[in-house]
């Protein structure tokens, strides 16, 4: 069992200005990075097999958007949602059994990187089919409203997804039914290889929330603090039950859209920009420079995250496999 | 002890009000099921009843009601979902076959998505080839889904509180034309227990297999032929997922002599399934006469009458059919 230690929200202010506010996000920051790159590294090395997605630049997002929930909100997630399912508080031991295709997996090994839900920290799940959690999450949201209780639904999705039929559905009946669901849209310029130019004609995302009578914003999705900010005011008016908000936050993958992208849509200049850019470098330069951590706490909290993937790995790696004599007996959940 | 009668319609919004009464966690969501009372009468005044946040009317955004039916379901509630024509379930695909179909087997087993979507199927009401179609055979195909088709009154009303009791997705067919009929329905809850196939009708010379309106006409021809001599049992396949072939073997072995008899086109039809697991069983070798397949033709549904009746089976149709597998002709 190794996830990280529960992402905090200051009191008052900003994530970066408290030192245990600061500490949770960099170890959601750097865990979910290293996490990734060990991940690209296995596959590298052919010890891991399938598909995935890597979600490498765009850290912020997952940890200023979970930084601003409780344990008991919900979220859903998408093809690229490894950041999600950590910063929600997920295993990381459990995950790297999944995509190692182990029995003790998340799913037992039945849906790999891009399906991995955990029903403990309230995440319904990633989703292969793009745009396909944003009604879910309306629907789950719905619930919540319908039993009275305040927990609010985060929906993650790409830019990509917005171009799709679901989405603008969910937008709709999130708006007349004033539902508490928060749809963050990731925006890394590209639905893979069609950047947003191409793609729809409106400079910024969020302009879509307008046409269904909502708020829509635009923030720096590589700044912890941003993302964070944004929503908790889109929290707050969801519990109050005013209804949803659309977060679009810009943001860049370093990596390809897959393991077959050979990155021939987009520019090696355009690439070292954004990587100027990185979430990461810039988080912990804003705590070192208003000395709300120092190095050596940077560094230990580093050394921590790295070995909480290493023994993720190790851990999972000595699980059985996945076990083909239970599947005809998992289509279906058995009547009480 | 007299009979109870209620129609089709009535004996579905009974067993609704009745799970609506027994667990707060259902609701009912769709297009115009409110004040409308539904584009075939079937929520009437359940809108009245249990208020507009349990009869929840939405937009006509079939996708999106699907996924928040799936969203809802997956967080505890057991929502029913009206689908206005089953045709515009093209609409909501990706939500009922790559999601609420396959949520509890991908994602490993802790989430599952207990939902009903009930839509109306089939022709024969002059609503052409968007209105009028029978896919039962697309969604028996996904693993992950139920299907069930109720034939008359008293089987809406129990399968109907079976798939409500059903920790799964289940697609409740309804026949358009069978939403006017009347029959026996008790008062009580009852459950008909998904994936059963059910002897409505004993005979010894040949075994007609429907579902849906089909078992009525089934039934008619049953009822006509027995002055010719000819004693035919009928078998009603009310759940095609998961599908119950026992009734059909038995039946087979008996009889010797097998039609097939569907509303839908025949290639690939849920027929052409049955036919395929007749010809793997016990039942093959008893078989004196080739299985037959009484389809609709392979055309989408048409508009005017004389054409539309052309392209499903009707009552004479399979009245001739069965008489010359009766006869080996």
């Amino acid at each position: 069992m190794t996830s990280i230690n529960p992402l905090l929200a200051p009191d008052t202010g900003l994530i970066s200005q408290h030192e245990p506010s600061a500490s949770a996000a960099l170890e959601s920051l750097l865990s979910i990075r290293y996490f990734e790159e060990a991940v690209d590294g296995l596959f590298a090395r052919g010890l891991m097999h399938g598909t995935m997605h890597l979600s490498i630049g765009q850290e912020a997002v997952a940890t200023g958007v979970c930084a601003a929930l409780r344990r008991t909100d919900f979220i859903t997630s998408t093809h690229r949602g490894h950041g999600h399912c950590i910063a929600k508080g997920a295993d990381l031991t459990r995950m790297m059994a999944e995509l190692l295709a182990k029995q003790t997996g998340y799913c037992r090994g039945r849906g790999g990187s891009m399906h991995i839900a955990d029903v403990e920290t309230g995440n319904l799940g990633a989703n292969g089919i793009v745009a396909g959690g944003i009604p879910i999450a309306a629907g789950a949201a719905l619930a919540q409203k319908m039993k009275g209780k305040d927990n609010v639904v985060v929906s993650f999705f790409g830019d990509g997804a917005t171009n799709e039929g679901a989405f603008h559905e969910a937008m709709n009946l999130a708006a007349i039914w004033d539902l508490p669901v928060i749809f963050v849209c990731e925006n890394n310029k590209y639905g893979m290889s069609g950047s947003t130019e191409f793609s729809m004609k409106i400079d910024q995302i969020s302009e879509r929330a307008g046409s269904y009578g909502f708020p829509g914003v635009t923030v720096d999705g590589n700044d912890v603090d941003a993302v964070f900010e944004a929503t908790k005011t889109a929290v707050e008016r969801a519990r109050a039950g005013k209804g949803p908000t659309l977060i679009e936050c810009m943001t860049y993958r370093h990596k390809g859209h897959s393991k077959s992208d050979k990155n021939l849509y987009r520019t090696k200049e355009e690439i070292e920009s954004w990587k100027a850019q990185d979430p990461i470098g810039r988080f912990e330069q804003k705590i070192l420079e208003q000395g709300t951590l120092i190095q050596e706490q940077i560094d230990a909290i580093a050394e921590k995250a790295r070995d909480s993937v290493r023994s993720a790995i190790t851990e999972a790696s000595e699980a059985p496999d996945s076990d083909p004599a239970e599947l005809l007996s998992s289509v279906y959940r058995e009547a009480k | 002890m007299t009979e109870r009668i209620l129609t089709y319609a009535e004996a579905i919004r009974e067993a609704i009000g009745q799970a609506m009464e027994t667990d707060e966690n259902v609701f009912m969501l769709g297009e115009d099921i409110g004040i409308y009372g539904g584009a075939f009468g079937v929520s009437g005044d359940l809108y009245q009843r249990f208020g507009k946040d349990r009869i929840l009317d939405t937009p006509i955004s079939e996708l999106g009601i699907v996924g928040a039916a799936v969203g809802a379901a997956l967080v505890g509630m057991k929502p029913i979902v009206e689908i206005q024509f089953s045709d515009f379930t093209a609409q909501a695909m990706d939500q009922i076959v790559n999601q609420a179909a396959k949520i509890h087997f991908m994602l490993g087993g802790e989430l599952s998505v207990p939902l009903v979507l009930r839509a109306p199927s089939g022709s024969g009401t002059g609503a052409a080839a968007q209105h009028s179609q029978s896919l039962e055979a697309w969604f028996a195909h996904v693993p992950g889904l139920k299907v069930v088709m109720p034939s008359s009154p008293y089987e809406a009303k129990g399968l109907l509180l079976a798939a409500l009791d059903d920790p799964n997705p289940v697609i409740f067919l309804e026949h358009k034309l069978l939403y006017k009929t009347s029959g026996h329905v008790p008062e009580e809850q009852y459950r008909i227990p998904l994936g059963t196939s059910n002897l409505v009708r004993t005979g010894k010379d040949l075994t007609l297999v429907a579902s849906g309106v089909m078992v009525s006409r089934s039934l008619e021809a049953a009822e006509s032929l027995k002055d010719s001599g000819v004693e035919i049992e009928v078998i009603d396949i009310r759940s095609l997922s998961p599908f119950d072939m026992g009734p059909i073997n038995e039946s087979i072995l008996k009889t010797g002599k097998v039609m097939l008899v569907q509303e839908a086109p025949k290639h690939g039809g849920f027929m052409a399934e049955v036919a395929a697991q007749i010809s793997e069983g016990p039942a093959l070798f008893s078989l004196t006469e080739p299985i037959r397949r009484l389809c609709g033709m392979d055309v989408p549904i048409p508009y005017a009458p004389q054409l539309e009746k052309s392209v499903v089976p009707q009552l004479d149709d399979i009245i001739a059919n069965a008489l010359e597998v009766h006869r080996g002709s």
